[in-house]
């Protein structure tokens, strides 16, 4: 068995940038980091595959587990948040005892397998003809044909269990919310807010008709009230509060043009928000 | 020789100054590009576009790059250094390397080897661009993660789900070119056009239309740009970027418009073979030398004027719809479009003359014709409750509305004196 030189440098490049990733995936805080470290193992996987003439295989690990597979665990993962980390609680009784000796196992099984290997197998050639089907040289071809024709019952059974599998996610998914007449639709909600004839048209932005196009700045309606909807009670600089106040001590609608932020906190009556034009309209 | 023998023979030398020559043409392609696409949106928006900076504003994409990367770095407090660093990286290295695989031409002399105007050529070629693409995407999400701020961690979410859905039919749009040209390697499928003469855009029509959607798709462009969105999420992936960094994913979007155009040009629009009849001018000596290079950059501006066309004719769709799309028409379409191929192709492998194939494809036709027609139409919703609605589909507002009454306005004591004199000068809206 040979080796040629590129090969060596792909691999003395390759293996140790796999070993990092594996151990950066054990040992690194954050579940995202872990992820990634893994995506480096699994990318320099694939490209060994490749480097060892099967091509077909690297580019469908990088594909299919990168690509996929990865990115659907980063996806959810995103999804919990990114405080979030894992617990050390052990839920399970034994986990520990049971991992180790599991763990143990495999490396076991895997050792003895290199070893084997490595010993009394001579390597076939993938790209040697005689030892391929009769699909020729290379593994796409070969890899069709042995797919689809000795292992079509294997392979068929497997997309059985994949789409089962898909099948029984979109059942458990599918709650009553989704279903007609649960959770109301863009059209229906639209359609109930013209029967109730209250606000047919948009809630109002902040700032609009307003002197400022500030948050804490309330829209005004065409009137000239305040349109309290504009105004977020989240954010705390907005005068919710402030204005219902006001309300309450006047008894009516305040007037927009007359809001001094500035002159209440004492200020020299240089309101910010008596603007000319206000003033105008207001004449 | 075929182009992946060809390529094999290239000493390494050969290959790395390819490799800075590919790299070389995809920064002017992108920022002729980039260029290209304002000059021609302006021009549909009649208006005159960059016009200012050298001959016809050509290095106004120059002055824009200069003056992007002279700009403040800005890193969010919240942002994983790391992560955020590295993904402007992947999200332009990975589009870079899909091109690699691209046939630019036929057999050149290239300092005095011959080889193909390729940089590399493998059996798995065209899975080469799906898989770049799919790690592409990792450029996107990490850097929407580890910005640390909700709008990029929406965008993230929507790009992934997106490229992801949109893979799929790019994917299955591939399989009918693979059927016919029965290779995966770029290479390969070019010559399969060039021998059997027809583009397979004209053969495989279907496929084409598809991919092209899809390509629309995967590269996050108007209409589907629902990843960036600047209505809805400011930027989307790409919010808390600056500088340098922004500019990575801004290379990186257009390199992987180029590299979409140039693999639809050689999977359905011929490679770098001359188009139409121009390939047997003179006993085919325009597709020699280094003219296919001409025939292929020709083709990769046409698909690229689509992008620009699209994204200067429709406005951007609405995510249910874009899912809906993708999964419930492209992919359907494209397995019963896939059906189909293997049946005409295992038919005419079979020895079926071309008038048996037409009567059997119009028995076909007429049974799914008669099956549509037989199937009893929707009944019509009937909600007593429905509001109103105008021919477009939009709800009227109630006619009866009632005008609410002004109140009494009280003018506001003491304007103050800078303000009086902001009126006199005119100021038509002024603000303290």
């Amino acid at each position: 068995m040979t080796v040629s030189v590129y090969e060596e440098i792909a691999f003395w490049i390759l293996g140790p940038l796999s070993l990092a990733g594996a151990l950066g995936m054990l040992f690194s805080r954050s579940a995202v980091h872990s992820a990634l470290w893994l995506v480096l193992t699994m990318l320099s996987l694939g490209v060994l595959y490749m480097v060892q003439d099967a091509p077909f295989l690297g580019i469908v690990q990088i594909i299919v587990y990168t690509g996929a597979i990865m990115m659907l665990f980063l996806f959810v993962l995103m999804l919990a948040g990114r405080e979030s980390s894992d617990s050390v609680v052990e839920v399970l009784r034994g986990q520990r005892i049971w991992a180790s000796l599991l763990g143990i196992g495999l490396a076991g099984l895997v050792v003895a397998g290199v070893a084997r290997s490595l010993g009394d197998v001579t390597p076939a050639g993938l790209d040697n003809p005689a030892a391929n089907g009769s699909g020729g040289p290379g593994n796409v071809a070969n890899i069709g044909q042995s797919l689809f024709t000795r292992y079509l019952f294997p392979f068929e059974l497997t997309s059985a269990l994949l789409i089962t599998a898909a099948i029984g996610a979109m059942v458990l998914a599918y709650t009553r919310k989704q279903a007609k007449g649960g959770k109301n639709r863009q059209r229906e909600m639209v359609n109930m807010r013209f029967r109730e004839n209250t606000r047919p048209g948009a809630l109002p932005g902040p700032g609009v008709f307003a002197t400022a196009d500030s948050v804490a700045t309330p829209a005004l309606l065409p009137d000239g009230s305040i349109a309290k909807e504009s105004l977020s009670r989240i954010i705390e600089t907005t005068p919710v509060t402030q204005i219902e106040e006001d309300e309450a001590l006047a008894d009516r609608h305040p007037d927009a043009h007359a809001l001094t932020g500035a002159a209440r906190d004492g200020d020299d009556g240089a309101s910010i928000v008596a603007s000319p034009a206000s003033e105008e309209r207001s004449e | 020789m075929s182009a992946r023998e060809l390529i094999a023979n290239d000493p390494t030398w050969l290959s790395l100054v390819k490799a800075v020559l590919v790299f070389a043409l995809l920064l002017v392609i992108t920022i002729l590009l980039i260029w290209f696409e304002r000059r021609v949106l302006g021009r549909m928006q009649q208006r005159p576009g960059p016009n200012r900076v050298g001959p016809f504003g050509l290095l106004q994409t120059v002055a824009d790059a200069l003056k992007l990367a002279f700009k403040e770095d800005i890193r969010p407090k919240l942002a994983d250094n790391w992560v955020y660093f590295l993904a402007p990286a992947i999200s332009a290295g990975a589009a870079f390397l899909a091109f690699s695989v691209i046939p630019l031409g036929g057999q050149v002399n290239l300092f005095g080897y011959q080889t193909s105007l390729q940089l590399a050529d493998m059996p798995v070629s065209l899975l080469v661009v799906l898989a770049c693409s799919s790690v592409g995407v990792y450029g996107i999400v990490l850097g929407g993660w580890s910005s640390g701020s909700p709008y990029p961690l929406l965008g993230a979410l929507r790009s992934a789900a997106q490229v992801i859905s949109y893979e799929i039919a790019m994917g299955l749009s591939f399989v009918a070119v693979i059927l016919f040209a029965g290779s995966l390697s770029t290479g390969d499928i070019v010559d399969a056009q060039g021998q059997g003469g027809v583009w397979y855009a004209f053969l495989l029509p279907v496929s084409f239309v598809i991919y092209v959607i899809s390509m629309v798709g995967e590269t996050n462009r108007a209409p589907f740009d629902l990843a960036e969105a600047e209505s809805e999420l400011i930027g989307g992936y790409h919010t808390e970027y600056s500088s340098i960094k922004f500019a990575m994913f801004f290379l990186g979007e257009y390199v992987n418009m180029v590299t979409v155009s140039a693999v639809a040009t050689t999977l359905f629009l011929g490679g770098w073979h001359a188009p139409f009849w121009l390939g047997g001018v003179g006993g085919g000596v325009l597709n020699t030398g280094w003219w296919p290079l001409l025939w292929f950059l020709l083709k990769v501006v046409f698909m690229l004027f689509i992008f620009v066309w699209l994204r200067g004719a429709l406005p951007r769709m609405r995510y249910d719809q874009f899912m809906k799309l993708g999964w419930k028409v492209l992919v359907p379409v494209n397995l019963v479009w896939i059906v189909a191929v293997v049946a005409v192709r295992t038919m005419r492998n079979t020895g079926v003359g071309t008038a048996q194939l037409l009567t059997i494809i119009g028995i076909v036709v007429v049974v799914v014709l008669a099956i549509v027609l037989l199937l009893p139409n929707r009944p019509a919703a009937s909600d007593v409750e429905e509001v109103p609605v105008t021919g477009g589909d939009h709800p009227l507002p109630p006619l009866d509305l009632e005008v609410p009454k002004v109140p009494k306005r009280k003018p506001v004591a003491a304007a103050p004196a800078p303000e009086l004199s902001a009126e006199e000068e005119g100021v038509p809206d002024g603000r303290a």
